[in-house]
């Protein structure tokens, strides 16, 4: 089945609004520099949720997978589900962007957000080496930009700056890898190549090498050790709603990718040559993640360590090559982009009213504001794997298609990454619920819209683990589609 | 349909700790009015439960079941036998009792009282559970209240330590257990988590055998099983009165009825297997924790090893899989909870006042608060297996279980009854008895009446079940028996 | 429920434990009114005891009367079940008569008066309990848990180490106990239940086979003693006594009244009533082991009697040369149940016979003896015996009883340790001729330490310090002693309406 030029645009209908809205944002920054509050980012949200509208009205997957525009991108549940996800982590990245003062006014980094969701919801979409790579690009370089974006700021330049470079570097070998496949197989289109795999056309033994190095571009966007070196630095200086951003959708783009490729590539009779691999870099990045973690006193190290761990646990899902395992992942994702958005939120708003992103700045948090100490509470136990959240769950699955497919001792590794994972958390809610305050002064939230956009995160946490069964059939959904 | 109890009795503390994290701290009255409310009704359904279960019947009973997540086979099963059943009534008198000592609380009552109901509903929510998600939902649900109320409301000097140590035992065995429950989950090929589906799964001996200490080690920490029984002591005397009563008296029992549901019933040739391992632990459990309760010089912690050490019997009750050792360790469980809340209420009503629990500062109190003392003594008695009292019922057939299995291990436990005999005494006679010293003599006064409600309630359901067992024995009898057919079908 | 249906022996345990919790509804403050109810409450006992022991058919078919059987814990087959015969009647008789008696003694208690008689109480309903069990764990329950109300008696009314002897006391017995338990499980697992008459039916003839891979005899040996340590710690037998001197001195008069009174024949009946019938074969075996070792308790036990300064370790150690006495005879019984011959038999007989009414008579006469120290006690504030000297003549009343008592005591024929002791040793003398000679030293130096009493506290020169302050027993007092000396004193002369009913037993039993 193949359809009509229209159908295909319809169904990049999302992508296509995207930079629509990319180009209303340019005109605003012409017309209206300086008297915006927050009407930029209301603007990009509200250009995001159409986004999902018409994801819904006009992009949803058929029955079937199908190939579109020249085999260069694929209509499936894929697509459609991490298309969703990396909207709203823009929508409410947006939402959470409107209270900081230093980007507030500054289309340009709306611009890239757009941008760079525009890229992520391709990276999702593509089964083409040379879109793949395009997409890629299109997603990383304005979260390079977005995170120097506070040029006055050393950290935040510095941050851009590191993570470009980064970047660059893991970008250069992705593309050598993706290079090397080419030569392997004589084409760029991932199906074809998997047929050739398949045929014994093309050597397994190149793909695998070439994977290897596609996989450390992969690594360094989902920020699993040791390709893990940029997060700590990136997520401490770059501008907090960006770093929720970073950890959350760009972190989902690189899983959807890395999935894409694995599936595609390998089917389950190959899969034991990567297999390895991947549970190797779960382990590295679980224990690098957990242990770093612990002595941090910078809470946004603390997170990013912690974020490195959790892709840890999302690898596990991903060792087993089952169905169970990528819907664990998947739900893994889901979960984590709601939990992190939240926590994130909540450490950008703290970090702006007591100018610190120090640990010690969240003691006696509980007595200052109730409220925001029980929203950290949340987001903390989510992570921590702790029911009702939605954490938990998503861990059960990943740890339980670890054991479904024989790798229980991977499993049992991340089970005591989790107990070293709760110390900490357990140790930042001492702090919150325990220390005294350096200052008894109340804190009050007076952003109404950042409150709305906070609050729907966490009810997402809590119902992503209570009400198991339609985020389940999405992701499950989501995992059949490969 | 049938009135949902279970549910209600699970998800009434669950909304009612909410509702009150919602409202203004000020109106410490208010929250604390609605705590006990709460666990009022909760008391009262789990009587009721309690009275209205069929015990000819048997079998699960007040059975509810709703579809969760079929794509996994998870479904929010509740019911209760005979086994359980006496849980739910425990957990319903020692939350009651909770909330009676703690009504004085005065920091953050809003979030004691709700944390309180958290841990209620958690513990409600494990004994009903008919279906292994649900178990381990409820089973994880407790981590955070137990953590934030032994660092917030804790003595001072340890609680940091102690409520970091026991959270991460506690998780690392739940999550152990986690990996056993999956692994067995997935060589059912039934899909699904339902223990009922589950019991009849008929596992292959190698996957009972390789997969039965994952499940039986992992729960049985949270039971103080040896060597993993260390977080207790510490546990326990960090906490505060009312969150030591919910540990040792109920939270305990969840590790050990977890074990219970999950690994001895779900793999009974696995527990065969493993039984001799089991009794030698558990047996160690039971001397270890009574020689070192008796050189404690903390008040406090005299009883979180005595409770390392009662523990010990309820898993040789288990480990012996007759009649006798199991209708014994359920028996144990509940007189075991009773017995302990009691206790740490006591030691909590001391502290309050001489603000020490060094043995060597404390003395005289029976003047002071004579129901006390007599509430600690008759707890005391139930401790050292006094006949009359409900220690002695429910050790006996523990011990006879021991002896149709492995003689040895009822000779050796023994022992403790004299050890146990011994450092109760002591304490009773430095902590209660004597001159008083000068340092505390100020800070003296009687109990209030809600702690007289709860020592003297407590004091006299002990001394009832250890005259008349049967008010308990037939209900855990039917319980006992369809475990022991699952062991004998298997 | 109709609470006349509950049978009679139900009755008398249960009386005692609700009437003490009865007690403690009174205010503390009315002090009166609380030992005037507690006397009236440890009475109705009493009452009932002689109604049982007038309505005690000793020729009856049945062994034990007043049967009742209630189902308490069907999982391990054990029921309350109650019943007497004629030796148990006899401790239940005592027990009934010492505690209203001691309970009057302990009048002079001015702390915390409820507690003490609420104890009190307790501990008649547990030492009752003992004697009409019929069911192993029953009969543990009651066993044990007397213990805890006399630990408190001691510990918290007794005199400066108090402390030290509740502690050796409670631990002790305890400790004895122990075994006890672990060989009453065995019996339970071994035989299904925990009934003594059905145990009884099968249990002393299985000889052949293995239990736990070990041979029956080992088995049954390693019981056997169990049991005997559990009850040679109780009574107490030498080298298991050094508890009682201590326990018994500082405890208080009423406390110790009871304890050298009645708990210290729990142990006795332990023999009579477990160990011989359970074990025939075992205890045959070592029947000369448990012989020597109640010589040494005669003979060790009134040699320290003889050298104490202290009256009232003096008579401690004097009960454990009675009760030496009681063992010497099961140790006879014990060996003779394995002869056939009729004359040993016959013997043996007698020896029981005698044990039983030495029980009682120590009973009596130990209480007696106790109570006297007290009342001595009371006024001087010392025992030593070397500060008295010459009180007979500022209270000769006191005096005559006291000779009167230790005479009893000394075995003055006349009066009842006579009648007993000679049953005694001509039951034993058949059996353990050599033995029986050489506790006839023990009698021997009984005679020196009651005469030794008697001549410090009541001739030689008067001390002038009591003068004074040492006045006459008073009437509260004489109630007390009185009825124990017209029992010692109706024993001896006629001892045979109490001989009647033991011997009916007796005879049956061995």
């Amino acid at each position: 089945m193949t359809l009509t030029v229209a159908q295909m645009t319809l169904a990049i209908m999302p992508e296509l609004l995207m930079i629509v809205l990319a180009g209303v944002l340019i005109v605003i920054s012409i017309i209206n520099r300086d008297k915006c509050k927050q009407v930029l980012g209301c603007i990009t949200a509200g250009g995001m949720i159409l986004a999902i509208v018409s994801a819904f009205l006009f992009a949803m997957p058929k029955a079937e997978p199908i190939l579109m525009w020249g085999g260069m991108l694929r209509l499936d549940s894929v697509t459609f589900v991490f298309r969703l996800i990396f909207l709203f982590g823009a929508a409410v990245t947006a939402i959470f962007s409107c209270t900081e003062e230093t980007i507030r006014c500054r289309p340009e980094f709306y611009m890239m957000l757009v941008f760079s969701t525009l890229g992520m919801s391709l990276m999702a979409a593509s089964c083409d080496l040379i879109m793949l790579f395009l997409a890629i690009e299109t997603a990383s370089i304005p979260l390079y930009v977005m995170a120097g974006i506070k040029v006055k700021e050393e950290k935040s330049v510095e941050a851009g700056l590191k993570y470009f470079l980064f970047g660059g570097m893991s970008s250069a070998i992705m593309v050598y890898g993706f290079s090397l496949i080419y030569g392997f197989s004589g084409t760029t289109q991932l199906f074809d190549i998997a047929q050739g795999v398949i045929a014994q056309q093309v050597p397994l033994a190149g793909v695998v090498v070439a994977v290897v190095l596609v996989l450390a571009g992969f690594a360094f966007k989902i920020s699993a050790a040791p390709f893990h070196f940029w997060a700590p630095d990136v997520y401490e200086g770059a501008p907090t709603s960006v770093t929720g951003f970073l950890s959350t959708a760009s972190k989902a783009a690189g899983f959807a990718a890395l999935i894409r490729v694995l599936m595609i590539l390998f089917d389950a009779n190959s899969a034991e040559v990567w297999q390895a691999l991947i549970a190797a870099l779960a382990v590295a990045s679980m224990f690098t993640g957990n242990l770093v973690a612990i002595p941090q006193k910078n809470i946004k190290r603390l997170l990013a360590y912690s974020s490195i761990a959790q892709a840890g646990y999302i690898l596990v899902g991903l060792t087993s090559h089952s169905t169970l395992g990528v819907s664990g992942a998947i739900y893994y994702l889901m979960a984590y982009l709601v939990t992190n958005l939240a926590l994130f939120a909540i450490v950008g708003w703290i970090g702006r009213k007591t100018g610190s992103d120090s640990l010690a700045a969240y003691a006696g948090l509980s007595k200052r504001s109730p409220g925001l100490a029980l929203a950290m509470l949340i987001g903390l136990l989510s992570l921590g794997g702790i029911p009702p959240f939605g954490g938990f769950f998503a861990k059960l699955l990943v740890f339980g298609a670890a054991v479904e497919s024989g790798w229980a001792w991977l499993a049992i590794v991340g089970v005591i990454n989790s107990v070293i994972g709760l110390y900490y958390y357990l140790r930042v809610l001492k702090i919150m619920y325990v220390d005294e305050p350096a200052e008894n002064t109340p804190l009050k939230v007076k952003e109404p819209l950042w409150l709305i956009g906070l609050i729907l995160c966490l009810v997402l946490v809590t119902v992503m683990g209570v009400v198991l069964a339609p985020w389940f059939g999405i992701s499950n959904w989501a995992a059949i589609g490969f | 349909m049938t009135f949902p109890f279970l549910s209600v009795l699970i998800l009434l503390p669950l909304f009612a700790g909410v509702v009150l994290l919602l409202l203004p701290a000020g109106k410490r009255g208010l929250i604390r009015s609605i705590a006990l409310g709460v666990s009022l009704v909760t008391f009262v359904i789990s009587v009721y439960l309690f009275a209205a279960y069929d015990k000819v019947a048997a079998g699960y009973q007040f059975v509810e079941q709703m579809q969760w997540l079929p794509a996994l086979g998870i479904s929010y099963h509740l019911g209760v036998d005979g086994f359980s059943l006496p849980l739910e009534l425990l957990a319903g008198i020692v939350v009651l009792c909770g909330v009676m000592v703690s009504w004085k609380v005065e920091d953050r009552a809003r979030e004691f009282f709700a944390f309180i109901m958290f841990l209620a509903s958690s513990v409600f929510g494990v004994f009903a559970s008919l279906d292994l998600f649900v178990l381990f939902f409820f089973f994880e649900l407790a981590v955070f209240p137990k953590y934030l109320m032994i660092v917030m409301w804790g003595s001072p000097k340890t609680k940091e330590y102690g409520g970091m140590k026991l959270t991460l035992y506690l998780f690392l065995g739940s999550v152990v257990a986690l990996v056993g429950v999956l692994a067995i989950y997935f060589s059912s090929g039934l899909h699904t988590f339902d223990l009922l589906a589950l019991e009849q799964a008929g596992f292959g001996l190698a996957v009972q055998k390789l997969w039965f200490p994952f499940i039986f080690i992992g729960f049985g920490v949270l039971g103080g099983l040896f060597p993993f029984h260390s977080w207790a002591p510490d546990g326990h005397v960090a906490a505060p009165t009312a969150v030591s009563m919910l540990l040792a008296g109920v939270e305990m029992k969840v590790g050990a009825f977890a074990a219970l549901r999950a690994g001895l019933m779900l793999l009974p040739d696995g527990m065969q297997f493993w039984a001799p391992a089991v009794l030698i632990l558990a047996t160690i459990n039971v001397v270890y924790g009574a020689f070192i309760a008796m050189i404690q010089t903390d008040f406090k912690y005299v009883i979180g090893f005595s409770s390392v050490s009662h523990m010990g019997l309820v898993f040789i009750g288990f480990a012996t899989l007759t009649p006798e050792g199991l209708t014994g360790a359920g028996l144990q469980m509940f007189s075991h909870g009773i017995m302990t809340a009691l206790f740490f209420s006591v030691v909590g009503m001391v502290y309050d006042r001489a603000h020490t629990r060094n043995l060597a500062e404390l003395g005289g109190l029976a003047k002071h608060m004579p129901l006390a003392m007599i509430g600690f003594v008759v707890g005391g008695l139930v401790s050292m297996g006094m006949p009359g009292f409900s220690g002695f019922v429910a050790e006996i057939p523990i011990y006879l279980g021991a002896w149709k299995t492995m003689p040895l291990v009822a000779i050796i436990s023994a022992i403790s009854i004299v050890v146990t005999a011994a450092y109760i005494l002591l304490v009773v006679r430095r902590v209660f008895f004597g001159e008083t010293p000068e340092p505390i003599r100020a800070g003296m006064s009687d109990i209030s009446i809600m702690d007289k409600i709860v020592v003297v309630g407590l004091s006299l359901l002990m001394i009832l079940i250890g005259l008349i067992p049967s008010l308990l024995v037939p209900m855990i009898q039917g319980g006992v028996s369809h475990i022991l057919s699952l062991v004998g079908g298997a | 429920m109709n609470f006349l249906s509950i049978p009679i022996l139900a009755w008398l345990v249960l009386i005692p434990v609700l009437g003490g919790l009865l007690l403690l509804l009174i205010p503390g403050k009315k002090v009166e009114l609380i030992r005037w109810s507690a006397l009236g409450i440890s009475l109705l006992p009493l009452f009932l005891t002689v109604l049982l022991w007038l309505n005690y058919q000793p020729k009856a078919e049945a062994h034990f009367q007043f049967e009742m059987i209630i189902p308490w814990f069907e999982v391990i087959h054990s029921s309350i079940h109650f019943g007497l015969d004629g030796i148990s009647l006899t401790m239940v008789l005592l027990t009934a008569l010492l505690t209203p008696l001691s309970i009057l003694t302990s009048f002079n208690i001015k702390e915390n008066v409820k507690a003490f008689m609420a104890l009190f109480l307790f501990l008649e309903t547990g030492i009752l309990g003992v004697f009409v069990s019929l069911d192993l764990l029953i009969f543990f329950l009651f066993w044990e848990i007397g213990l805890v109300p006399m630990y408190f008696l001691i510990n918290l009314w007794g005199g400066d180490k108090r402390n030290y002897a509740s502690l050796k006391f409670i631990l002790f017995t305890m400790g004895g106990s122990l075994g006890l338990l672990l060989a009453i499980q065995l019996l339970g697992v071994l035989m299904g239940t925990f009934d003594l008459v059905e145990i009884l039916k099968s249990w002393p003839f299985l000889q052949e086979g293995t239990i736990f891979k070990i041979p029956y005899e080992i088995v049954k040996a390693i019981a056997f003693w169990a049991f005997v340590i559990a009850f040679a710690i109780k009574v107490p037998v030498w080298p298991f006594h050094t508890w009682l001197p201590d326990a018994h001195t500082e405890a208080p008069t009423g406390g110790s009244m009871i304890l050298a009174g009645v708990l210290l024949k729990l142990g006795a009946y332990g023999f009579l009533r477990l160990v011989l019938p359970l074990f025939p074969v075992e205890s045959a075996k070592y029947a000369g082991w448990l012989a020597a070792l109640a010589v040494a308790a005669i003979v060790f036990g009134a040699l320290s009697a003889a050298s104490q300064t202290d009256f009232k370790r003096l008579v401690a150690y004097s009960s454990i040369n009675h009760m030496g006495f009681v063992i010497l005879a099961v140790a006879a019984a014990a060996w003779a149940g394995g002869n056939t011959d009729p004359a040993v038999r016959q013997s043996s007989v007698i020896a029981v016979n005698g044990a039983v009414l030495q029980m009682f008579n120590h009973g009596l006469s130990a209480a007696g003896m106790f109570f006297l120290v007290g009342v001595l006690y009371d006024r001087a504030h010392t025992r030593m015996l070397d500060k008295f000297g010459g009180l007979f003549a500022i209270v000769p009343n006191y005096g005559a009883i006291l000779i009167f008592l230790s005479m009893a005591s000394l075995g003055l024929p006349g009066l009842n340790g006579f009648v007993s002791e000679f049953m005694i040793v001509r039951g034993v003398w058949p059996i353990y001729m050599a033995l029986t000679a050489v506790s006839m030293i023990g009698l021997l130096f009984t005679g020196v330490y009651v005469l030794k009493a008697i001549k410090l506290v009541l001739q030689g020169p008067f001390n002038e310090t009591w003068a004074g302050r040492i006045s006459e027993i008073n009437v509260r007092e004489l109630v007390v002693i009185v009825p124990l000396m017209i029992l010692i004193l109706s024993i001896g002369i006629w001892p045979s309406w109490i001989l009647t009913i033991i011997n009916q037993t007796v005879m049956r039993w061995f």
